[in-house]
């Protein structure tokens, strides 16, 4: 695949944990192409450094050695706090734990990354809002984390992830603490922000039935990419 | 402010331990403006007085009297530009030991030398008119509902009239306001020294103590050595210091307050600083994965530093203010029984103290984990 149509592209990616005196390898090369509009599935056993990559092209880590372009701009050596900037601007984030700060009301959670723009109160409430709508939760803004269930709290993630229109969305085993019907919807969603609103996803899933929603998937083994199937 | 309602989130991200936190930082501050307002009143006669005026009294005893005459002799010294006198003439009023003080004085000559007492001409006319007359101070004057033209009976109980009545009874011309003093001054009586020579059964002729006013400050040892050197070998000794030197000597017989107030201050200083650590440090701890989460959305280190250090800031602040709004309502409410002691109110030096202390409190708790939390990498408190 072309690098220049590509949103994402990966080349000889290592990267090298340092535990105590040890060095481990945990990447060993990876070459990855994810083109704009593209929803891939990345799986692959426990351990094999599934969520090390996406940490990588999320740019909340750097690589020991390799190149990461996003958008025709190398990420992999820009410094701690461009990178910050980049990731506010560019990504959003969804984990299998929600993360959302306990203390907030959906509403407050979904307006954090605003916090960080130019925006005015009245305009980032609105924007939460609209994201909160996308993803069904307008009638609960003003409830707290505890106060809704894991399907509703991982949709107040997405809408985080989306409040600021980010090209792609990293999604680390979104459904993984989720019952199966929960699941579905949030995966129905995901596709919907791919499909309607042009977001390119990378998801790692451990769940066939998960990976069935996407357009492709990737499978890593031991930090190896082994074999891509569409 | 738009990141306010994040960190006061935060803080009260588990209720129970921040009230229970705050709760000691309120006492603890509340503690600390009354005892500051005690110490003041203590040490704030020692402030308010004049460094260019001497107080001479008998050399063995403030309770010794010395003769009149000597103001004359005084007045001769090089570098004395005025003598004035008191007595102290102590009394009951409605049964219970005066809680003010009362001095015999010259109205002139007392006036001219302590020019932070002022008068209305009217009133000092009215004075210089009326030989029982008598001037109070505005904070006495308020506090005894008295008015002008009131009759004040006093017992006296060092100095019985020459019929043998210890009922001396004061017309009230008038009040005085003391642009000095707020805590003490403002709760004198001032009669007349004529009126108390006359009447006073025994000890004509002889007062309490002289006030002296002195050219230069700079002069007031050699000055106070002269005067006293005057009366040496005489029946009557003398001891002239300046009035700050007396006022201290004065607040020291009761120990040495500031002291020990200190000491009690620092002691709980040093408690809140370990409790208010200790909540700090365990609240950040509990705390890593959601400022993982920050920084996953874009806060700079920065940013998450300053977070974490204003919510320590607010949490010492709020306290403060608490704690100090208290110590101020405490003091106004049990205000008429802590005049007596010259303790009227939490002063703009104690809050501002206050103040400064809060936001010591909160840098030095907020410093560790704020730094922490800068420190965070994401990939580890993600994890967390
Ligand atoms: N911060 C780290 N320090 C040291 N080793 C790590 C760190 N993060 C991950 N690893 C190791 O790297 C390997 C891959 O981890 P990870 O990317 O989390 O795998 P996956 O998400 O596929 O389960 C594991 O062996 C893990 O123990
Ligand atoms: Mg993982």
């Amino acid at each position: 695949m072309d690098a220049l149509v590509s949103l994402v592209s990966i080349r000889n990616l290592v990267k090298t944990y340092q535990r105590g005196p040890e060095k481990i390898e945990v990447l060993h090369g990876i070459d990855l192409d994810i083109p704009r509009g593209d929803f891939v599935c990345l799986m692959g056993p426990s351990g094999s450094g599934k969520t090390t990559l996406l940490n990588l092209i999320g740019g909340l880590d750097s690589p020991t050695s390799g190149q990461i372009d996003f958008d025709g701009k190398r990420i992999d050596q820009m410094s701690s706090s461009k990178l910050t900037q980049w990731r506010a601007n560019h990504i959003g984030f969804i984990f299998q734990s929600y993360n959302l700060l306990p203390m907030l009301s959906a509403l407050k959670n979904v307006e954090l990354p605003l916090l960080l723009t130019k925006l005015t109160a009245a305009q980032r409430r609105h924007n939460a809002e609209i994201a909160l709508q996308l993803v069904g939760l307008k009638d609960r803004i003003k409830h707290k984390p505890s106060e809704l269930s894991g399907g509703q709290q991982q949709r107040v993630a997405i809408a985080r992830a989306i409040v600021s229109d980010p090209q792609l969305l990293v999604c680390d085993e979104p459904t993984g603490d989720l019952d199966r019907k929960s699941a579905d919807e949030i995966l129905s969603l995901l596709t919907q922000l791919n499909q309607e609103h042009g977001k390119s996803i990378i998801m790692v899933t451990h769940d066939p039935k998960a990976a069935e929603y996407a357009k492709r998937i990737v499978r890593l083994d031991k930090g190896t990419l082994v074999a891509a199937s569409a | 402010m738009k990141y306010f309602s994040l960190i006061w989130a935060s803080l009260f991200r588990r209720k129970t331990r921040t009230i229970l936190t705050l709760l000691s930082i309120i006492v603890a501050f509340m503690l600390f403006g009354l005892l500051q307002a005690v110490n003041q009143a203590f040490n704030g006669g020692a402030d308010s007085a004049d460094a260019d005026r001497l107080i001479t009294n008998s050399r063995y005893s403030i309770i010794d009297m010395l003769p009149v005459a000597y103001q004359r002799q005084i007045e001769s010294v090089p570098g004395v530009k005025a003598v004035a006198f008191a007595s102290w003439f102590g009394g009951s009023y409605q049964d219970k030991p005066a809680q003010f003080a009362v001095f015999p004085v010259v109205p002139d000559e007392y006036l001219k030398i302590a020019p932070e007492l002022q008068v209305s001409p009217q009133t000092l006319a009215a004075w210089k008119a009326d030989r029982t007359g008598a001037v109070v101070g505005e904070a006495l004057a308020k506090r005894m509902h008295w008015k002008v033209g009131d009759k004040v009976p006093l017992q006296a109980d060092i100095w019985p009239q020459k019929d043998g009545s210890l009922t001396w009874t004061f017309d009230i011309v008038g009040t005085f306001h003391n642009t000095k003093d707020k805590a003490n001054g403002d709760s004198a009586l001032l009669f007349r020294y004529d009126y108390f020579d006359e009447a006073r059964q025994y000890g004509q002729g002889t007062i309490g103590w002289f006030l002296v006013k002195i050219d230069d400050r700079r002069h007031a040892g050699s000055v106070g050595k002269a005067i006293d050197a005057l009366f040496a070998n005489s029946d009557h000794e003398t001891k002239t210091q300046t009035e700050q030197v007396f006022a201290q000597g004065f607040a020291k017989q009761f120990g040495d307050i500031a002291l020990i107030v200190s000491a009690i201050l620092g002691a709980v200083f040093f408690a809140i600083l370990v409790l208010t650590g200790n909540t700090m440090s365990q609240a950040l701890r509990e705390r890593i994965p959601e400022l993982g989460i920050l920084k996953t959305l874009g806060f700079s280190n920065r940013a998450v530093w300053w977070l974490v250090l204003l919510e320590s800031l607010l949490l010492a602040i709020l306290g403060a203010v608490l704690g100090l709004l208290l110590a101020v309502f405490a003091i106004g409410a049990m205000k008429s029984m802590l005049t007596g002691f010259g303790i009227t109110e939490v002063g703009w030096r104690v809050v501002a103290e206050g103040l400064f202390f809060a936001c010591l409190l909160g840098l030095l708790v907020g410093f560790a984990p704020a730094l922490q939390a800068m420190r965070l990498k994401i990939v580890d408190a993600l994890k967390a």
